[in-house]
């Protein structure tokens, strides 16, 4: 006997994962009669003529056998003479990733299934990605529907070299390539007469023979599940080895604390052994009063990590979707605590793998991310050591686990444990005051309305529970800008300054409304460039005519008397934008009406 | 770890072990093997069965000491016996810190309940019998209400007990290999205020990270043989010498024939039909449950060897000789579980 094995079959709905393991257990005898009889029946009122369809053997929700595909994961137990399996039948939909994900977790092997008419499709890479992510170290790749291709030998080694190419970028400890036909049964438990040019293994007997081992850590670990202390006289704790081997007397080290302290007793069950091993469920008991509680890992050799910051490659599977900044329940280990994504690196798409900007994150995409937890933690690469780099967050309004995780490395600024350090961002802060940061830069001349509409603008904002700042032109130039006058050269530095100060402003999450003439083009290109793509120009289209005839502060008249040099419109050019996010003209209409519009405008930038 | 391990190989060497176990150690260097000698896996490495017990314990020991109150299901059958024998080697020194509960339909086995109430006492467990007496009053049985009965004196009492109490996580003895729906459910399933499953929101379930957060109100079944099968518990049986209701094993025993079904009749109670009398014959359950509605099959196996030997053999699923299962085709377990069947 070779042990058991737990393997996945991933395949698209088309691909004919049900149908093969099921004719897997139907041609090896493995399902008994009465299923068998079940299996007959529901045929006759299936959809194939009386031919028997093996995948209603695995489909067993009724909402599935409605729909006609394989919406979540279905356990089959099946023994051969060699070997004792566990198989996870799971969708094949990029909807149903996260079902994926939960077979590809509990399985040592995955058998990938290739449509042998379409070869390596995108959702076969989005298959042997999540595999990856969740730790399956071995592969085998089906090519099915062979009987559709004729058998033939060129295409399937064509699919091979497709199948080598792809798998180039995964880590792996094994890859097998076997042609074969599920619903004819062609190189499932038997050779096929088909293919005789196939001199591989059938998949049964490959699968009976290979040998699956997880990569051990050297050290003893063991997290602590719990205390148990029945009476005065014991004091034990309770757990799983997850690596190494302990003995009598050997010394451990608490973790975090760091403590110290040998063992007293190692209780198996109820008997006391004097060494026990990886795998083992065991209570030891030490040789003085430590400190240990739930959460802390008992170990020996090589030390895993402690801190509270690290770097984690996450598959989020809640419909609500992930912004930096969200609080959540982690369990890493035994150990469940508050913790922060506190930033997205980027998204991983999971049919190319390619990494991609993003800020949100939404239901089955995969992300690295930065995640800071409340507490010191014990934890450790994925790599090293998967009890310890395996995470889940919970959401914690729902309860349902929204992602799961693996740590790809600890941050610098773990280890040395301070929470002040850790990097506050623009987007924690934004995520703080629940809002998106952005700059309204009014534009136009002066007279046509920018301080009018953008005060009136700010109210509005505010009543819906925003966080704003208005910098009006005038003000700015009472105070920062005092020393500027209305040169040319002085109007650049005063936008200048005003871009600045709004994008410090946006930095602490605020949405900045500026009210300026900025007549000259350049300069609001230069502002553009100084804030980036938050930047919303507003022109106020107000005409001259308007402006002059509007004259609220007297300034149209005084310049037309030459008391005011350097005057816009009238000594001095104003350049139209050419490209505004907004234009606005505020002539023969009411304030609230231009609000309106413009708080309208707005949404779609906010 | 790797030293030991040689170490171990050259020890067995000297002791001139056979060729077959040295190269199967050599081969496997550690890696989980299949039933072997206790010897053997005291050798740092686990067999199947060891793998099983492992990763029933586990679950076990995160509910005790994440779930506020915890109860264990304990239907009297195999699968709770073995259940109830985890749950003592998890927790040892310790009782197991939960009570254990059964749901008595009044229907039961005699033997069950004298092994129930003989069980309890040997290990000094607290447990809890529940009837739904509103049933009892109405006389509400197997013979005249048909899946009503199965309804109000299983699913409905348990529901009940378990709003009674209070409990906020139960843990039941399903196995996924048993029938297709429970083939889907995840280890740890949660049910809403009304007890009800709904497959189309289970928690996705990774590695051994179980989310154990509920409301008020709401609660979790728990399934730590879940993924055990049939022979696997047999087999467990015997290497742990946990004992088991001896209707487990052929006797001589007074049956009726119905429905391609052997019914034993166990009291008074059991209505025959008309020209229907029961005969002696040597029969055995593979499952226990109500005797009106447990079908046994005629067997010759006194034995848990000659249990196990039939069990490898079977071409029948064991819930074939449970009657309730058959009413409603395929579905119809699902549809039960939706309204709070465990």
């Amino acid at each position: 006997m070779n042990g058991l094995l737990k393997f996945i079959t991933c395949g698209s709905v088309d691909d004919g994962k049900s149908t093969l393991i099921g004719h897997m257990l139907y041609d090896a005898k493995l399902i008994f009669t009465d299923q068998e009889k079940a299996l007959k029946l529901d045929s006759k009122v299936g959809s194939r003529e009386g031919k028997i369809d093996y995948s209603l053997l695995l489909d067993g929700l009724m909402a599935e056998r409605e729909q006609g595909i394989t919406i979540d994961v279905a356990y089959r137990y099946f023994t051969t003479e060699k070997r004792s399996f566990i198989v996870a039948d799971t969708p094949g939909h990029e909807e149903y990733t996260r079902n994926m994900a939960v077979g590809a977790a509990f399985a040592d092997l995955a058998v990938i299934l290739v449509d042998a008419s379409q070869g390596v499709m995108i959702q076969t890479k989005r298959h042997a990605r999540i595999c990856s992510l969740m730790g399956i170290r071995h592969f085998v790749i089906a090519v099915n529907k062979m009987d559709l291709v004729n058998y033939s030998k060129e295409r399937f080694d064509k699919i091979k070299k497709q199948i080598r190419i792809l798998l180039a970028e995964f880590e792996y400890d094994s890859v097998e390539i076997i042609p074969v036909s599920a619903t004819e049964g062609d190189n499932i438990t038997k050779p096929s007469r088909s293919m005789v040019w196939y001199k591989g293994k059938i998949l049964l007997e490959y699968l009976e023979e290979i040998k699956v081992r997880q990569k051990d850590g050297t050290g003893f670990l063991m997290p602590v599940q719990r205390v148990v202390r029945p009476n005065h006289a014991f004091r034990g704790f309770q757990g799983q080895i997850e690596s190494g081997s302990i003995a009598l007397g050997q010394e451990i080290t608490v973790l975090p604390g760091k403590e110290k302290a040998k063992i007293g007793r190692i209780l198996r069950g109820d008997q006391d052994v004097e060494k026990a091993f990886s795998g083992w469920p065991v209570t030891l008991c030490t040789d003085r009063e430590v400190d240990i509680s739930r959460g802390c890992v008992l170990c020996r050799g090589e030390l895993p990590m402690t801190g509270n910051m690290f770097e984690a490659k996450i598959l989020w599977m809640e419909d609500s979707h992930l912004v930096a900044g969200k609080n959540y329940l982690l369990k890493l280990g035994t150990k469940t605590i508050p913790a922060a994504v506190m930033a997205i690196r980027c998204r991983i798409d999971v049919n190319t793998g390619e990494e991609i900007p993003a800020d949100e994150i939404f239901k089955n995409e995969i992300a690295e991310c930065e995640i800071s937890v409340g507490d010191t933690l014990v934890f450790d690469r994925f790599d090293n050591i998967q009890v310890l780099g395996s995470l889940i967050l919970i959401d914690r309004v729902s309860h349902m686990t929204a992602a799961c995780g693996v740590v790809e490395n600890a941050l610098n600024r773990s280890g040395n444990v301070i929470y002040h350090q850790m990097e506050i961002t623009k987007e924690i802060r934004c995520q703080k005051l629940g809002q998106k940061s952005g700059v309204i830069w009014f534009t136009g001349l002066s007279g046509a309305g920018k301080s009018t509409l953008a005060n009136e603008l700010e109210k509005r904002l505010v009543a819906a529970g925003k966080h704003t700042m208005l910098l009006d032109g005038d003000n700015v130039r009472l105070g920062l800008n005092k020393n500027l006058g209305f040169k040319e050269q002085d109007r650049i530095e005063n936008i200048r300054r005003i871009s600045e100060v709004a994008k410090l402003m946006t930095e602490a999450g605020l949405i900045v409304l500026t009210a300026s003439i900025s007549p000259y083009a350049s300069d609001r290109r230069k502002a553009r460039e100084i804030i980036g793509d938050e930047f919303v120009e507003v022109y106020v289209s107000t005409s001259l005519e308007e402006c002059e005839k509007r004259d609220v502060k007297g300034l149209y008249e005084k310049a037309r008397r030459g008391e005011i040099p350097n005057f816009t419109g009238i000594t001095s050019p104003y350049e139209v934008p050419v490209k505004p996010e907004i234009v606005i003209n505020t002539e023969g209409r009411t304030l609230l009406e231009c609000v309106d519009e413009l708080y309208e405008k707005l949404l779609k930038f906010l | 770890m790797e030293r030991v391990h040689r170490r171990s190989l050259l020890f067995l060497y000297h002791l001139n072990l056979n060729l077959d176990l040295m190269n199967h150690l050599y081969n496997v260097s550690g890696y989980k093997r299949s039933m072997g000698k206790k010897e053997v896996s005291d050798l740092q490495t686990m067999n199947h069965l060891e793998e099983l017990e492992a990763e029933s314990i586990y679950i076990m020991r995160e509910v005790a000491a994440e779930c506020e109150k915890p109860v264990m299901l304990y239907s009297i059958g195999k699968d709770s016996s073995v259940m109830l024998h985890l749950a003592i080697k998890a927790f040892y020194p310790e009782k197991p810190p939960f009570p254990f509960l059964h749901v008595n339909t009044t229907w039961k086995f005699k033997e069950m309940i004298a092994f129930r109430d003989r069980r309890a006492a040997e290990l000094g467990i607290e447990m809890i019998e529940y009837i739904n007496e509103e049933g009892v009053k109405q006389n509400i049985n197997p013979f005249d209400h048909g899946s009503a009965y199965t309804d109000i004196m299983k699913t409905q009492a348990l529901k009940q007990a378990l709003t009674k109490y209070g409990f906020t996580a139960a843990f039941g003895g399903g196995r996924r290999d048993e029938e297709k729906s429970r083939a889907k459910e995840r280890i740890f399933s949660f049910r809403n205020k009304e007890h009800a499953w709904n497959p189309k929101s289970q928690r996705p379930e990774m590695w051994k990270l179980f989310n154990t957060e509920i409301y008020k109100g709401e609660s979790i079944r728990v399934f730590p043989l879940s993924n055990w099968t049939e022979k696997d518990i047999w087999q467990y049986i015997k290497q742990e010498e946990i004992p088991i209701v001896p209707l487990y094993f052929a006797a001589e025993r007074p049956v009726v024939m119905r429905d391609n079904n052997i019914i034993m009749v166990d009291d008074e109670r059991m209505r025959l039909l008309p020209g229907e009398v029961p005969v002696m014959k040597k029969v055995r359950f593979r499952t226990l449950g109500c005797y009106p509605l447990t079908g046994g099959i005629e067997s010759e196996a006194e034995t848990l060897d000659e249990i196990i030997e039939e069990t490898l053999a079977s071409v029948e699923s064991e819930r074939t000789s449970r009657v309730i299962d058959s009413d409603g085709g395929g579905a119809s377990m699902e549809k039960r579980k939706r309204e709070g069947y465990f």
